[in-house]
């Protein structure tokens, strides 16, 4: 029945076909009629058909084999479905965590170096009723892993098809109940000799702190659900006294870099010059442009201002001038360098060009070779001599 | 009342001159200006003009006068660069990381650089990143696309079968669930850009996930849900409603004309129009036919809106109705006093936009601004509303309503139901002071 179809159509368009074949079921008796008289006249009814009828796919793609499936279908849901059958040790999972989780996540699970903490603010109040007491008080800044879990499944799940961070899916599947077990003993959830397999999971998820933790109540995911939050229409005398609540501090004019390099150079606006202070009135664009054309020679009109060249190479989405950011403050790399090294300016090109960590911390910084020698020069330099205006 | 004002032709200032004007020294000649353009223009649009002339020698403009290399010698043969870039006077406008957000790159997103875009598309190279687990440029041809579950005949496609398949073209926002959700307690960051930059906009080509899941045999009796997996380190996975899921979700391999970015799944996604960015899985390999939600790390860990009392909320899925002004905004100068043109998207998971409102008085009075076409369901739209700047402090905020009636709140409003924690779904009307030193700043009101 398809062939017939190809075949009268093997004249066409490869698109017309492609609709016929897709709805050769609706419209062959009429395509077949039509064989005898002209494929002129086949083709325009196809295409009305092909407008009018729901599209159905046909006989494109291929039965998954068993074995595809059971490679792929990994997801445990809450109900435990597909977790697979094994078991793991605290001993064991505090083996396998020292060698391929704790360099992220700290030996006891509570780093904040490189992802959020897994383990704190939990007790054993809030195991017995399952809702962690920290999350109503508001007293805790960040939320641990272990104050959200409101399922033990996705625990399991996530640790078997993510981690390690660098090497997903590489854990025996008793490895992951040992991680899995460990993790939960570093929460005091259960003790050291704990052993856990499929077999006791639901038990162990009942003593999650946060198993209650958890609501569906709200009008965020059922399409037509209803709205919780109603804005007001009013258009005239809507508020009698407006207060600014919040603003951003001064110290943090500079914390996302120069605003000035961040936006267009044409139109009605321009960024903000962020490396210095605001400005205490106004100046239009054009005397400011003038200024500088009629002003003396000054860095401004110079060919390398390394403060330009900091905030074009993103140095400064990392460092600020004078505050931490991700890395050290540029004040605090002059006063750390420039103070103790005679030749602090070709330390800084090597450090900038190939990157390193340790010296301020565990973040490493990224090698930067892919800017332009004279570029990192002469951003050293300006750090080296720390002028900073 | 502006919306009429703007349609109406304003004659360039050129044309208001003498001949004696014309040879008038320059800062005369700006105030002779100004005073011909206000007498000239009973509409009184001020200071606009005057910038052109501020450059200008005794006899004119040397941007005119002296004719540039560009008008006098051969320019670049096609092809010079065979896939295009932006003019290199527009290297400005960058995806970038928010400081100090997140720590490790491979688990980090990129803000598009809303201050800048025109009306509704995202240019492909600015579209906002969201990885998990890093990014991959994977080969489109060892790629494969599974259906499993409750399904009659679990299947297999590669992605030579889904693009030879009938496909569907359709515009839509994406949004991360966690778009302005460094503001829920207070202003944290400066601009548009780390605001509201994890937006983008596409037209998105694909197959309807309804003709696949048919395709396979969906047991529409038992199936409640889906899950959506990709096939990076991370393997994402998300619940999606079946309602969803039946109705205008697609499995797309076309980004704005193109294959899909790597940045953004190359080479198939999941569109899950209306819905947060992290349920549109990228690198999708696999969807699973299921009766219960999965309750996966993204959906109980992470993506969980924290409530005043202490419970979280799950599955909070649907971006709902928001809009911000994106010019004027946070971190910009004004160049001058005068006229602007107060622009800005709205969307609206839910639907389609309806009105938008702009306050520049700190929401004490609201007038509609114009609504650009297309206004198109789950888009963002575009608009517009004239201003003039008088030099004095202003308050600017937008305010959109949808097709459900659905009204965007002010952040006041946002915490009397859902507190400061909540992290995720902050659609709060946002504010811009434009301060009397020309400087506008992102502040929250009341």
């Amino acid at each position: 029945m398809f062939r017939s179809v190809n075949t009268l159509l093997a004249g066409c368009d490869e698109r017309l076909r492609r609709y016929a074949t897709a709805r050769v079921r609706q419209v062959h008796v009429a395509a077949v009629r039509l064989a005898s008289i002209s494929s002129r006249a086949a083709i325009s009814v196809l295409t009305v058909a092909a407008v009018s009828v729901a599209a159905t796919p046909v006989n494109l793609g291929r039965l998954a084999t068993p074995a595809e499936i059971k490679a792929w279908d990994i997801d445990v849901r809450p109900d435990f479905a597909g977790l697979p059958a094994g078991s793991g040790t605290v001993a064991r999972g505090q083996e396998v965590w020292e060698s391929k989780c704790e360099n992220c996540h700290g030996a006891f699970g509570e780093s904040n170096e490189v992802f959020t903490p897994i383990i704190g603010h939990t007790t054993k109040d809030d195991i017995r009723t399952g809702h962690v007491a920290a999350l109503r008080s508001g007293t805790v800044p960040q939320r641990t892993t272990l104050m959200k879990l409101s399922e033990l499944s996705v625990l399991w799940d996530y640790i078997n098809r993510a981690m390690p961070w660098n090497a997903p899916k590489s854990l025996s599947t008793d490895d992951v109940y040992a991680v899995v077990a460990y993790i939960l003993n570093l929460a005091g959830v259960v003790p050291n000799d704990y052993v856990l397999s499929e077999k006791n999971m639901q038990a162990t998820h009942n003593l999650l702190p946060n198993r209650n933790g958890k609501t569906r109540e709200h009008g965020l995911w059922e399409l037509g659900a209803k709205p919780d939050v109603q804005g007001s229409v009013c258009m005239t005398n809507c508020a009698p006294k407006v207060t600014i609540s919040s603003h951003l501090p001064d110290f943090a004019r500079n914390a996302h870099g120069d605003i000035s390099a961040q936006n267009r150079m044409l139109g009605g606006l321009r960024g903000a010059d962020t490396l210095r202070p605001a400005p205490t009135e106004f100046v239009t664009l054009a005397a400011r442009v003038n200024k500088v054309a009629t002003g003396p020679a000054s860095a401004a009109s110079g060919a390398t201002d390394p403060a330009k060249l900091a905030a074009q190479h993103a140095c400064l989405a990392c460092h600020g001038i004078a505050n931490k950011i991700v890395g050290p403050a540029f004040i605090d790399v002059h006063k750390k360098y420039a103070a103790q090294k005679s030749d602090a300016a070709k330390l800084l090109v090597v450090r900038i060009k190939s990157g390193g960590s340790g010296a301020w911390g565990s973040i490493p910084m990224p090698a930067q070779d892919h800017v332009p020698d004279a570029d990192i020069r002469a951003i050293a330099e300006w750090i080296a001599a720390g002028k900073f205006q | 009342m502006s919306l009429t004002r703007f349609g109406r032709l304003q004659k360039a200032p050129e044309f208001f001159l003498t001949r004696d004007a014309m040879s008038l020294p320059r800062d005369d000649r700006r105030t002779f200006l100004r005073k011909a353009f206000a007498a000239a223009s009973a509409a009184s649009i001020v200071a606009a003009a005057p910038r052109a002339f501020a450059q200008a020698g005794a006899l004119g403009d040397p941007a005119i006068l002296n004719l540039p290399a560009h008008s006098k010698g051969l320019g670049q043969p096609v092809a010079a660069r065979p896939y295009g870039l932006p003019s290199k006077y527009e290297e400005n406008l960058q995806r970038r990381e928010s400081p100090g957000l997140t720590r490790v790159g491979a688990a980090s997103v990129s803000f598009a650089p809303l201050q800048g875009f025109f009306g509704i598309i995202t240019p492909s190279g600015l579209h906002f990143e969201r990885h998990h687990q890093g990014w991959w440029d994977i080969d489109p041809a060892q790629h494969r696309f599974m259906i499993n579950g409750l399904v009659k005949n679990p299947k297999v496609y590669t992605m030579d079968d889904l693009m030879r398949m009938p496909s569907v073209s359709r515009m839509h926002f994406l949004e991360c669930g966690a778009n302005t959700g460094m503001e829920w307690g207070n202003v944290a960051v400066p601009t548009v850009q780390y605001t509201h930059g994890m937006l983008s906009c596409c037209e998105f080509t694909g197959v309807p996930l309804k003709w696949l899941l048919d395709d396979c045999g969906i047991d529409m009796k038992k199936a409640k849900f889906i899950l959506a997996e990709g096939a990076d380190g991370s393997s994402m996975t998300r619940t999606i409603n079946l309602s969803n899921a039946m109705d205008d979700v697609m499995v797309a391999y076309g980004m704005n004309g193109e294959m899909l970015r790597p940045e953004n799944g190359y080479p198939l996604r999941l569109v899950v129009p209306g819905v947060q960015g992290v349920s549109w899985v990228k690198y999708l390999r696999r969807i699973e036919v299921g009766d219960m939600p999965y309750a996966t790390k993204d959906e109980t860990l992470h993506y969980v809106d924290l409530m005043p009392d202490g419970q979280h909320r799950q599955y909070s899925s649907i971006q709902e109705v928001k809009s911000v002004i994106t010019s004027p905004s946070g971190g910009q100068v004004l160049v001058d006093k005068g006229f602007f043109n107060i622009t800005g998207i709205a969307w609206s998971g839910r639907g389609k936009i309806r009105k938008v409102d702009v306050s520049v008085d700190g929401g004490k009075n609201w007038k509609v601004a114009r609504l650009e076409t297309p206004i198109l369901d789950k888009c963002l739209t575009r608009f517009n509303l004239d201003w003039i700047w008088d030099g004095a402090d202003a308050i600017l905020m937008a305010r959109a309503t949808d097709s459900t009636g659905q009204v965007q709140a002010t952040i006041s409003e946002m915490r009397k139901v859902r507190g400061t924690r909540s992290i995720y779904h902050n659609n709060a009307i946002q504010s811009w002071l434009v301060s009397a030193n020309g400087e506008v700043s992102n502040v929250q009101i009341g």
